[in-house]
């Protein structure tokens, strides 16, 4: 197993290899240290729980974009029973930074639209790291389109440093196909729940999430801009992203406090990584109970509450 | 995004500094000619020699196309600063800067009053205040402006100059982006005629939401228009930009614009849209 450490988790890292070669000298030497294992292991349980409950907000943000944690095509193996992908907009080309397709869950049938990065460099590359171009969000709403045509609840998924900067995103209208996805699916007739499971940085993340929900792991960020698109900018130093992620107020509990997340999902301790499994199962309990819940309204009904959520959003004086 | 805040800072673009001391006369940016002052005036503050249409103010907007009074309104609605936000400044200070030097509460003023007697809601971005950034009060303003437009069943112009939403406060600009585009899209299914001016600079998530959802978009020539700002995709991508990339010219080639109309022809040009769209009594 890769040990990718963050400063932060420098001392569980250094105690967990103790413990790993005490029970190593156990076993060669023969001698009973059974105790002492115990103790330590305590010791690390204490440990990981302090120091992923007082992460700031820099941290965080460097846990969601943790190498390790599970993208988007992780939770889908996961979660669906099958899973039928599609591909293309019909009209350019396949964007591989945005999946799209009908997912069974149990009993449960819903259209997945959801970023996708890459796990290595040629991955990466691949998946044009998360990064979508126009036709990866006309994409996302001809899927978004089938699913209110056949009555499917729509499930998106957000992990994206944001939407790609180039001059092909921008020949093809990378503001006019985020813009539309924002008005479409602000009256889409089906319930649509928006998950975020790493990162979620400006347009490039809301182009697939306007919804009737927001659930947000624990661990992820969600801001008008990066970090340290922000410092750069405004501190004018892309080094000064902690101050940045710290004023901007980025984190999923943030998100709470500014009456913009619905729910927060615990994420086992140390991250999503650290136990992929229970964080899966942890998604897809709040998924079906979600669906099942926005289901049960009927669609103009749904329609109008999202609407009205949208519309309180923000903070104002008025004289 | 926001790539306006470099640019202005050298004071590359941008009316203020070119005045050369006496007043009189204005250096243009694009073609070194130097302009008298009370011509360019009188000229929509277009550069009789090259065309160069300068940045104007909202009320400039105002005064051009609203026949005569007008009403404002929702004009007090400010910042209460949601994050407690501070860079270099505070961002409390930075309001009270651009309501100092604006007179405006934000960075949109919103209108109901006369376009070559047709009744309309109009909205125009400042972009002297804070780079017309849309935060929240941008954000309810527009919306406020659509809902009008919708109960009195009046067209809807929307003057968009815009470096993006506004960094200071965090995920509510952002999300203010849904919101101007869900109350578009309520406006839209009842029927609305919605026009979007798009003038320099349109960037950012303003372009990426109300400013590209016209029916009719119009664009003024030469304007900066997009959703990555030049300096950030000349960074990503390690390359010159192409000449004319992200002006209006552009944009209508590549089709995201249906007319570039120049700002001497613009009024015209809105009231043969309205004679066309609008039935009046
Ligand atoms: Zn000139």
């Amino acid at each position: 197993m890769t040990k990718l450490t963050f400063d932060f988790e420098k001392p569980i890292f250094a105690l967990e290899q103790k413990i790993e070669e005490m029970r190593e000298l156990s076993s060669v030497n023969g001698i009973d240290l059974d105790d002492e294992i115990r103790k330590l292991d305590e010791k690390l349980r204490k440990l990981v729980k302090k120091t992923y409950s007082n992460l700031n907000r820099w941290q965080r943000v460097q846990l969601a974009r943790h190498p390790e944690r599970p993208y988007t095509n992780d939770y889908l193996e996961k979660i669906c029973t099958d899973f039928i992908e599609i591909h293309g907009d019909r009209n350019f080309a396949d964007d591989k930074s945005i999946i799209t397709g009908f997912a069974t869950i149990d009993k449960h049938k819903v259209v997945i639209i959801g970023h996708q990065k890459g796990k290595n460099t040629k991955d990466n590359l691949y998946r044009n790291f998360g990064m979508p171009h126009p036709e990866g969000y006309r994409k996302a709403l001809r899927a978004m389109k089938l699913a209110e045509k056949f009555h499917k609840p729509v499930v998106s998924i957000i992990d994206t440093p944001g939407a790609y900067p180039g001059i092909g995103a921008e020949e093809r209208g990378q503001a006019e196909a985020i813009a539309k996805n924002l008005f479409e699916m602000s009256r889409l007739k089906t319930p649509i729940l928006i998950v975020i499971i790493g990162e979620g940085a400006s347009g490039g993340a809301l182009g697939i999430g306007v919804g009737d929900r927001f659930v947000l792991l624990e661990n992820t960020w969600f801001s008008v801009i990066s970090p340290e698109g922000c410092a750069s900018i405004l501190y004018r130093d892309a080094g000064k992203a902690n101050i940045a992620a710290e004023s901007m107020k980025v984190t999923a509990r943030d998100l709470q406090d500014l009456g913009i997340a619905d729910e927060i999902i615990q994420e086992p301790d140390g991250g999503a990584h650290r136990n992929p499994d229970e964080t899966a199962r942890v998604l897809k309990e709040s998924i079906l109970r979600n669906i099942d819940e926005l289901s049960a309204i009927p669609i103009d009904e749904l329609i109008l509450l999202r609407n009205e959520k949208y519309s309180k959003m923000g903070s104002w004086d008025e004289a | 995004m926001v790539d306006w805040f470099r640019r202005t800072k050298k004071g590359l673009l941008g009316t203020e500094k070119k005045v050369i001391p006496d007043g009189l006369w204005i250096k243009c940016p694009n073609c070194s000619e130097y302009l008298y002052k009370r011509e360019l005036d009188r000229n929509y503050w277009i550069c009789t020699q090259c065309q160069y249409h300068f940045r104007i103010s909202s009320d400039e907007y105002i005064k051009m196309l609203i026949d005569a009074e007008y009403e404002e309104f929702n004009r007090k609605i400010q910042s209460n600063d949601p994050l407690k936000f501070k860079d270099s400044k505070r961002y409390s200070d930075r309001l009270k800067n651009a309501k100092a030097k604006t007179g405006k509460y934000d960075a949109v003023v919103t209108v109901e009053g006369d376009l070559s007697k047709h009744r309309i809601v109009l909205c125009v971005m400042e972009f002297k205040f804070i780079g017309g950034s849309m935060g929240s009060v941008v954000g309810e303003k527009i919306s406020r402006a659509i809902d009008r437009a919708r109960e009195k069943k009046l067209p809807l112009i929307i003057v968009s100059s815009s470096g993006g939403a506004r960094m200071q406060e965090g995920v509510l600009s952002l999300m203010q982006m849904a919101k101007t585009s869900a109350k578009l899209s309520q406006f839209h299914e009842e029927g609305g005629l919605y026009i979007s001016i798009l003038t320099d600079p349109t960037t950012g998530g303003t372009t990426a939401s109300f400013a590209m959802l016209g029916d009719i978009i119009i664009a003024e020539p030469g304007a900066l228009i997009g959703f990555a700002g030049p300096r950030v995709i000349k960074q990503t991508i390690g390359k010159d930009l192409p000449e004319g990339f992200q002006r209006s010219e552009f944009l209508m080639d590549k089709g995201f614009v249906d007319i570039i109309c120049g700002r001497s022809e613009l009024k015209r040009l809105v009231t043969r849209l309205l004679d066309f769209f609008i039935e009046n009594d």
